[in-house]
């Protein structure tokens, strides 16, 4: 599947759109993490909570869990949501 | 033919600056008359604190976060041309049931260990945590007496009444003769002791005011800005306090309000202080407005550092070269700090970008530097030559 990356974490990924694969969310960002050391943690805290002003979109639809299943044909958008001045 | 004084090179005095939006370097000249800026390391990240380890003379560390990323410690070995993120930052353990437990929203201070433990580091966080490398800074872990004491949530309070910003661990001190004795500083909790290098603690506060508790002469619940053991004479402690200027010597176990005996219309509110590391009688202030609703600004508009030479019983006002009036800013805990030169030269950054230098202890300031977002640290460093 496709996650999109924000301009926040291109300095891990040096890509705006990375080829992925996974089971559920979780396992999706695992796989980034292992490919991009130190991502998952800019964005998911220390008890798997999606970190405040991140928002993670399965194709339109926000999510607030990495439990949620996703499939191949899933359209992942990671975005850095609005933060302040 | 001896070298010009104007050259600027490793060896000399140099400021880490941490800002709102990344980090800076300030490289001075060898007399500390010229300053060069360089940087910004990592615009736009949220830089907390920057140090340099004392003992190598080259390993930086940087705590940062961004509006968006969380928390992380960056690594430099080449002043901060290119920066390394550690691999396992600070982070609590994770609770069951899932989603229960505290996250590290940003790492507030980072400090050297002894110096009979070259690679050592800790660092304090918000929530209040402490945190400990034995890599230089590439893996971090607990520091399980205190992050995990049962008695932690009593002292620091409930998460909901952290003060804004969050609660911090901002101060750690290492007793110079034996580095199983530490002091911690915490807003809020208070100053705790270890004997044990961090597997037990006591709360260290009597005699200490906290005028926002129920119960003013509580054991803990305080808020100390900034705690400083001296280096020559570790059994002396003072520390800025939010509710006054506090100095204690060990064996009396006991806080004495020093700050009493500052001018009644300036008071004795502010965020850092600063130690001699060659006298112990000797210390500097920041003050901030604390009455009413607390602008914490300079006091009428009128920005001056605050000298004692004898221990904090007579202050002296230090403000030639500051604004004389109309000065509204505010330096923050991490943001004023001496070197280790002679004359002692005494650097404060403010809330408004600007970073003021004395290199006569105070006598005269001046600006060296203006328009960086708001300062949160500067760390008087010297690079390994």
């Amino acid at each position: 599947m496709n996650v999109m990356i924000p301009s926040q974490l291109r300095s891990y990924t040096h890509a705006s759109r990375v080829e992925c694969s996974g089971d559920t969310l979780g396992a999706v960002l695992d796989e980034l993490d292992r490919r991009f050391p130190g991502l998952r943690f800019r964005i998911i805290d220390e008890q798997d909570r999606i970190r405040q002003h991140i928002h993670i979109f399965i194709n339109k639809e926000m999510t607030l869990g990495l439990h949620q299943p996703v499939t191949d044909a899933d359209e992942i958008r990671i975005i850095g949501a609005l933060s302040g001045g | 033919m001896s070298k010009p004084k104007t050259a600027i090179k490793d060896g000399n005095v140099s400021l880490l600056v941490g800002t709102r939006k990344g980090g800076f370097l300030l490289r001075s000249s060898d007399n500390r008359e010229k300053w060069k800026l360089e940087g910004p390391f990592l615009l736009g990240a949220i830089v907390h604190n920057m140090i340099l380890d004392p003992r190598d003379g080259h390993t930086l560390l940087m705590a940062a976060s961004t509006g968006h990323l969380g928390p992380t410690i960056f690594r430099s070995n080449d002043q901060g041309h290119t920066w390394k993120e550690a691999t396992r930052p600070p982070a609590f353990p994770k609770a069951e049931p899932e989603g229960t437990g505290e996250a590290v929203n940003h790492t507030f201070s980072l400090w050297p260990g002894h110096v009979d433990e070259p690679g050592v580091f800790y660092a304090g966080t918000s929530p209040v945590g402490l945190f400990r490398s034995e890599d230089s800074g590439e893996t971090w872990d607990g520091v399980a007496g205190f992050n995990e004491n049962p008695m932690r949530r009593t002292w620091i309070g409930p998460i909901e009444f952290a003060p804004p910003g969050g609660g911090g661990l901002h101060s750690l001190q290492i007793d110079p003769r034996d580095p199983a004795h530490m002091y911690i500083g915490c807003s809020m909790g208070g100053v705790f002791e270890s004997l044990d290098q961090g597997r037990s603690w006591q709360p260290l506060n009597k005699g200490c005011e906290a005028d926002f508790l129920p119960d003013p002469e509580a054991d803990f619940g305080h808020d100390p800005h900034t705690l400083r053991i001296h280096p020559l004479y570790p059994d002396v402690l003072y520390q800025q306090n939010h509710c006054g200027i506090y100095r204690m010597d060990r064996e009396d176990g006991y806080w004495v309000r020093i700050g009493s005996n500052m001018p009644e219309d300036v008071g004795d509110i502010g965020f850092p202080i600063v130690l001699d590391p060659r006298d112990p009688q000797r210390v500097w202030v920041f003050p901030m407005d604390g009455t009413e609703i607390w602008p914490r600004t300079s006091p009428k508009g009128k920005p001056a550092v605050y000298v004692s030479t004898n221990g904090g019983k007579n202050w002296e006002s230090l403000h030639k070269g500051l604004p004389a009036r109309h000065g509204y800013f505010t330096v923050k805990r991490h943001a004023m700090n001496a070197d280790r030169q002679a004359p002692l030269g005494i650097y404060f950054g403010t809330s408004a970008g600007q970073v003021w230098g004395s290199v006569d202890e105070g006598k005269r300031w001046r600006k060296l530097v203006d328009y960086l977002p708001e300062i949160y640290s500067i760390e008087p460093v010297v690079f390994a030559a």
